[in-house]
């Protein structure tokens, strides 16, 4: 099972618009321990393909839908990428019409 | 296998508006009534939109229009054929639109059918996500010669897209395309110039293009850029397949391979650059196979000064270029040196970004081609800021003509964010009543305007699917607007 099938298995809200095919970035998920990411197996081409268009890419991020599995895994943490906003520095709020 | 712990979203840094907290708005108690909502653009930016909107208040009641029969935008239209797990989006798209709370309104129009100012008295919310469907010109001599075409209504054409299925388009006679630009978009008309029709035939391309394919006497296609490989727009996943297309040779000079100090600067801070860079410099290695008999080559530090014309003086002939060069440091400036070339060719696609339309009342960045926004909430002028209440963007319209669908999911959620905090600070409507989808319905039913639901479009999905089935394909798109609308408008069941 992927961790993008164990996401939407247990209703964590996990987008995979291209369904597990290496056609987006949406279920990109992020390593949290470095030691997991390192026993996961390399990205092929294609993925890292889809990587680099992911947002928020980090050192330890990974396609969820090519994150299989297995009982070495036991206790890996994964964390969805931060949707940052640019606020005005002053906090400003604007007026609405 | 014990369930792994998902952190949660990384709030968002640096907010200060007061009160904020994960799940403000969620009953329709502190509302008091059903939240109005109307998405114009049924593309992936107004399908995020809708389904994030959804998900956000459960008193939502989400409209989308689309002007043509058929929903998906650019998904539908702009996808390549041979892009099929690309599409797979639409699944999901789907979903949203058969939530009970959702209703979509095919064949209505903004503008001609019901106009800005109607809408936003109909509904709390306004979210204009009508995207980019006009082009950026080139603005030299020879432009509107015939066989001159912009890549946007090349991918109408080969698309089934209603309003590119007459491109005026001839490959019978044309043995040398040139693209100018070196994104995606340019990659894939050049793709669809070169695959073999025989792959085409299996894919949902339109019938008319395919069968135009056939005949296509196309042997080469230059990709022409300004800038070097370290710049080029497209990414690696295109890249890397059309340099594997099958009975296609590569030509790139290796003279454009050769990097800067200012290069290698760039490189190392984008990964995406790097990739793509890396795939130019082992393009050698994809073209090992013999019977080639066909060329793409990608020129590079070449800006076109004019589109030449043939003896006729209506057809193109040729483009006359200049060669450029990168200068100075932080940023660097593309100069001309002087020196020109010609290439000779038959068609010109133009890829060099699309532009979106304004529509009456909306504010409107001529310059940028966008909305003046500020986080999706529409500004009254770009000169402002001063927002117009209940009124949004999201996608194209928002952002400018740039990203991959994904791209909208981030764009959505941050419109999103900016409708809930002014639903929570009651700003979209002064807690005032509107009729939503029953004032839409009576300012259509008034015009005599039908619409297709949901349901109409699935029927319309049916019978393409259905039609394409019976020659190996996975739809045969009905490019026709009166058949479509026949389809789509059919009785309904009761």
């Amino acid at each position: 099972m992927s961790m993008l099938e164990a996401a939407h298995e247990n209703d964590i809200e996990l987008e995979g618009a291209c369904e597990g095919s290496l056609a987006c970035s949406t279920c990109h998920v992020i390593v949290k321990d470095e030691k997991f990411y390192r026993m996961l197996k390399e990205p092929s081409d294609e993925e890292n393909d889809m990587l680099d268009l992911a947002f928020g890419l980090t050192e330890t991020s990974r396609l969820g839908c090519q994150v299989i599995a297995k009982p070495e895994l036991n206790g890996m943490e994964l964390a969805l990428p931060a949707a940052t906003r640019n606020f005005a520095v002053d906090g400003h709020v604007p007026k609405p019409h | 296998m014990k369930v792994l712990a998902m952190a949660r979203r990384a709030s968002r840094l640096g907010l200060r508006f007061p009160g904020r907290s994960r799940d403000l708005c969620t009953g329709s108690d502190d509302f008091g009534m059903p939240l109005h909502v109307c998405v114009v653009g049924s593309g992936p930016a107004g399908f995020y939109v809708a389904k994030k909107l959804l998900k956000r208040f459960d008193f939502a009641r989400v409209d989308i229009l689309e002007r043509l029969p058929a929903p998906f935008g650019l998904v539908r239209s702009g996808v390549a054929p041979d892009h099929p797990e690309t599409k797979v989006v639409i699944n999901q798209f789907s979903r949203t639109a058969e939530d009970e709370r959702c209703r979509f309104f095919g064949n209505v129009c903004l503008g001609t059918d019901v106009s800005l100012e109607e809408l936003r008295k109909n509904y709390h919310v306004v979210v204009l996500a009508y995207g980019a469907e006009s082009d950026h010109r080139l603005g030299i001599p020879g432009e509107d010669l015939e066989g001159v075409f912009s890549a946007r209504q090349f991918v109408w054409w080969y698309n089934g897209h209603p309003d590119g299925k007459d491109l005026p388009i001839n490959l019978n006679d044309v043995e040398t395309a040139v693209v100018l630009g070196q994104g995606n978009v340019a990659l894939d008309v050049a793709r669809i110039l070169l695959r073999s029709p025989s792959e085409l035939s299996s894919t949902d391309i339109a019938e008319h293009a395919v069968k135009a394919l056939r005949t296509s006497r196309i042997r080469k296609v230059y990709v022409v850029g300004r800038r070097g490989p370290v710049q080029a727009a497209c990414t690696a996943k295109e890249l890397r397949e059309i340099l594997g297309l099958k009975g296609v040779e590569i030509v790139i000079n290796e003279a454009d391979l050769q990097t800067t100090d200012c290069d290698l600067e760039e490189l190392q801070s984008s990964r995406i650059h790097k990739r793509v860079f890396d795939l130019f410099c082992k393009s050698a290695t994809f073209t090992k196979c013999a019977g080639r008999d066909k060329q793409l080559q990608f020129v590079f530090f070449r800006a076109p000064v004019s589109l030449l014309a043939a003896e006729d003086g209506i057809h193109v002939r040729g483009v006359h270029l200049q060669k450029t060069r990168l200068e100075g440091s932080h940023p660097r400036k593309l100069v001309g040196t002087g020196e020109f070339e010609e290439l000779d060719c038959g068609l010109v696609l133009k890829s060099i970004g699309y532009k979106s339309l304004p529509v009456p009342d909306l504010p409107f960045d001529h310059k940028k081609g966008v909305v003046p926004n500020y986080f999706g909430r529409v500004r009254s002028s770009d000169a402002t800021n001063e927002t117009e209440r209940g009124l949004y963007v999201a996608g194209w319209l928002k952002r400018g003509p740039t990203g991959i669908i994904g791209t909208n999911e981030v764009c959505a959620q941050e419109v999103v964010t900016s409708i809930e905090e002014d639903v929570n600070r009651a700003v979209v409507s002064n807690l005032k009543e509107v009729p939503g989808s029953v004032g839409l319905e009576s300012i259509l039913s008034e015009k005599n305007k039908r619409y297709i639901t949901f349901e109409g479009w699935e029927r319309l999905n049916e019978t393409e699917m259905e039609k394409g089935a019976v020659k190996g394909k996975p739809r045969e798109k009905i490019v026709g607007i009166d058949e479509a609308l026949a389809i789509g408008l059919a009785k309904e069941k009761e």
